[in-house]
């Protein structure tokens, strides 16, 4: 160790780039493999803009374990009410969504998006009173806790909404694609790219340049210091959960309006992917869960052109190859 | 003592439950007779071991896996794959019993090695993702596995319902191979349990447990936590497969629904939790409660959902649909957790308490 003069600013942390240029390679390696510039820039852009949904929905899991310790296996049922709570304000007013104006179409869409944000953000607000708070510190009861609120979420979405498909259209000016040149990209998709990158800044400037985030971080350190400190840490907890929450809930109206249906049975297959996406980028890690929806989506997409089967398959693969290579995900963050 | 290990049940109700269980399975070709009881019976003695085996990994070494159902897949696959593709002879009985307990043992060591060394939440987590790929490929494999319709088979002319060996005459019963099969499921079953409960009271139990108290301490005491870990999941895995193979051979069909769903899955943890982490004994009394409730609660509900329809109440008839019944489940399932953390043999052997509930971590 070099030796420090008292006026010397602080070493900056070594930036671990490896992961970041995991995706970038990914991409190039593709370019000859897929032969078409064109088709290779539509699947690319595809790639962002799945892997911009999968992190919105998976930020809010890698959020509360990160930050809380909290491991939260119900967190697809956020997903799935955020999506269902969006058809009640799309569905009345079908003519709108159908107008050919891009601003009545948002203008319809913002409300649906805030109103299942909210909604999903109150059901974290009982989730955590109800399910959390008698178990923190202890994973396996969580685990089990909140396993048994994914079943009953699931099941009152089937009580409420009936079993069937709801389909849930994009609306017209949001449909068809940009066509720059010969490469097509779909409207929708720059929409979610948008959002997805918004999100992902807006994460990081709150913890990383606000008193809020200074105090979050804090109280994962050492919350008895914190709460000394006349902070009240169980607040800013709840307040945490039920933002992971809301943003599930956004991701679960952007993959519902993405896919153009809404179904129960959704919480269960996304709540595989995002649990895939956060051990890739490693528990707890913003940056690692924003990288690893990237490579997920990049592989299902890449490896869905190129090798329809294994397309199956393809996110475990790529997630023992990551383990692989770090056992605890891309970024470590947490020791436990 | 000797068969139970000396790990005696230790509450004489308890033992009260267990004898009158263990007897009732036993006789219920005789005491209960029809088709639906002996298949209750015969799931009930499939689910204690598949449960037992399940206590292994989460009572006794505190990890979450979401993989159980897939080695449990593995077992009946095995010896579906294998009776349907060789005909219904014996020795595709013993190609499918030797090819899926030494598969099912593989998957777990590769599981174990690659994601046991991390944190008992990764495990969790992983498990659960290899489980999920496990049924997309078992439902996509469809030359091999029959696709989402499985595979039904025939089973050697000795197990076979109109192989009758001993004629109504004799006793006043009939013995024929149907029921020879369902005490083949009875005795392999309880074989499997005597076995898990050997295991879990030798000092290789003991390591386990002292992991689940404390990973670290056991560490620190030179005990190297993951072979004991990955040592406990292989077998865990190869009971598990064994129970699938039992199941199999009762169904006569291995299919996506009856041996890799999700659900089932969600069935074992409820069994567990009911009957009590940690003590092998709560398989059994888990596995009977869920079972008879799964099997005559239904229609119960039905009733009850047509009088609430009837008499006019807003959304109660949904909430008590018998296809709801997953929805009581997991209320049941929190309850649980919260309220019986022992569950019931918890219950009967300490009057209550969080002794043996399990460590976090």
């Amino acid at each position: 160790m070099t030796e420090l003069a008292a006026t010397d600013p602080l070493p900056k942390p070594k930036r671990d780039l490896a992961p970041v240029l995991l995706p970038i390679a990914l991409a190039l390696v593709m370019i000859p493999l897929i032969g078409s510039p064109s088709t290779w820039l539509t699947l690319t852009a595809a790639s962002l803009a799945m892997g911009m949904m999968i992190f919105i929905m998976a930020s809010g899991l890698t959020l509360v374990f990160g930050l809380m310790d909290v491991l939260n296996f119900g967190h697809g049922a956020f997903i799935a009410v955020g999506a269902y709570v969006a058809t009640l304000v799309l569905a009345p007013f079908a003519a709108s969504i159908q107008a050919d104006s891009l601003w009545i179409n948002l203008a319809m869409l913002a409300p649906a998006a805030l109103l299942s944000m909210a909604v999903a953000g109150a059901l974290g607000l009982v989730v955590e009173r109800v399910l959390i708070l008698p178990v923190y510190g202890q994973h396996l009861k969580q685990i089990l806790m909140t396993t048994g609120g994914l079943i009953v979420a699931e099941q009152t979405l089937y009580a409420l909404w009936g079993p069937q498909i709801i389909p849930m259209p994009l609306p017209t000016s949001l449909r068809g694609s940009f066509i720059l040149g010969d490469v097509a990209i779909a409207k929708y998709r720059v929409l979610a790219t948008l959002i997805g990158l918004a999100v992902f800044i807006a994460i990081q400037l709150v913890l990383n340049r606000t008193k809020l985030g200074l105090l979050i971080r804090a109280g994962v350190e050492n919350r008895e210091m914190v709460e000394a400190l006349g902070y009240r840490i169980r607040r800013l907890f709840l307040g945490v959960f039920m933002t992971g929450s809301a943003l599930a809930g956004l991701g679960g109206v952007m993959w519902a309006l993405y896919r153009e249906q809404v179904h129960a049975s959704m919480s269960d297959e996304l709540t595989v992917l995002i649990f895939v996406v956060v051990i890739i980028g490693g528990l707890g890690s913003i940056g690692g869960c924003f990288i690893g929806a990237i490579l997920v989506a990049m592989v299902a997409n890449y490896g869905g052109f190129l090798v329809p089967k294994l397309a199956l398959v393809s996110n475990i693969l790529l997630m023992v190859a990551i383990l692989m290579w770090r056992p605890r995900g891309l970024y470590a963050v947490t020791s436990r | 003592m000797m068969i139970l290990s000396g790990d005696p049940p230790k509450s004489r109700v308890l033992t009260l439950v267990l004898v009158l269980i263990i007897l009732a399975l036993a006789a219920t070709p005789f005491l209960f007779p029809g088709a639906k009881a002996l298949n209750v019976a015969a799931k009930i003695c499939v689910f204690a071991a598949l449960v037992a085996s399940y206590d292994l990994l989460l009572g006794y070494t505190g990890s979450v896996s979401f993989a159980h159902t897939m080695f449990y897949g593995i077992g009946s696959y095995a010896i579906a794959i294998a009776l349907y593709g060789m005909g219904p002879n014996w020795a595709a009985v013993a190609t499918g019993i030797v090819v899926g307990l030494p598969l099912a043992a593989l998957l777990a060591l590769a599981i174990g090695l690659f994601s046991l060394r991390v944190a008992a939440i990764f495990f969790a987590m992983i498990t659960l993702a290899v489980a999920s790929a496990f049924q997309v490929l078992a439902s996509q494999l469809s030359w091999l596995t029959g696709g989402e319709d499985g595979r039904s088979f025939q089973l050697p002319e000795l197990l076979r319902p109109g192989t009758v060996l001993i004629s109504k005459s004799l006793f006043g019963f009939e013995i024929n191979g149907r029921i020879l099969t369902f005490y083949l499921v009875f005795a392999i079953s309880a074989l499997m349990i005597l076995g898990l409960l050997r295991v879990v009271n030798s000092p290789f139990g003991r390591v386990l447990q002292a992991i689940r108290e404390n990973r670290f301490r056991a560490e620190a005491l030179g005990f190297r936590t993951v072979f004991h870990l990955t040592y406990a999941n292989c077998l865990a895995a190869l009971v598990a497969a064994g129970a699938g193979i039992l199941n199999a051979l009762w169904l006569r069909y291995a299919g996506p629904d009856t041996s890799l769903s999700f659900s089932i899955m969600l069935d074992i943890l409820l069994m567990v939790v009911i009957g009590g982490m940690g003590t092998i004994y709560g398989a059994i009394i888990g596995a009977t409660i869920f079972i008879l409730a799964q099997n005559y609660l239904q229609s119960l509900m039905g009733v009850a959902s047509k009088a609430a329809s009837e008499a006019g109440l807003p959304l109660l008839p949904g909430l008590l649909h018998p296809d709801r019944w997953l929805l009581w489940l997991g209320l049941l399932f929190i309850a649980s957790v919260y309220f019986f953390p022992t569950g019931v043999v918890g219950r009967l052997r300490h009057g209550g308490g969080d002794k043996g509930a399990g460590a976090s971590h």
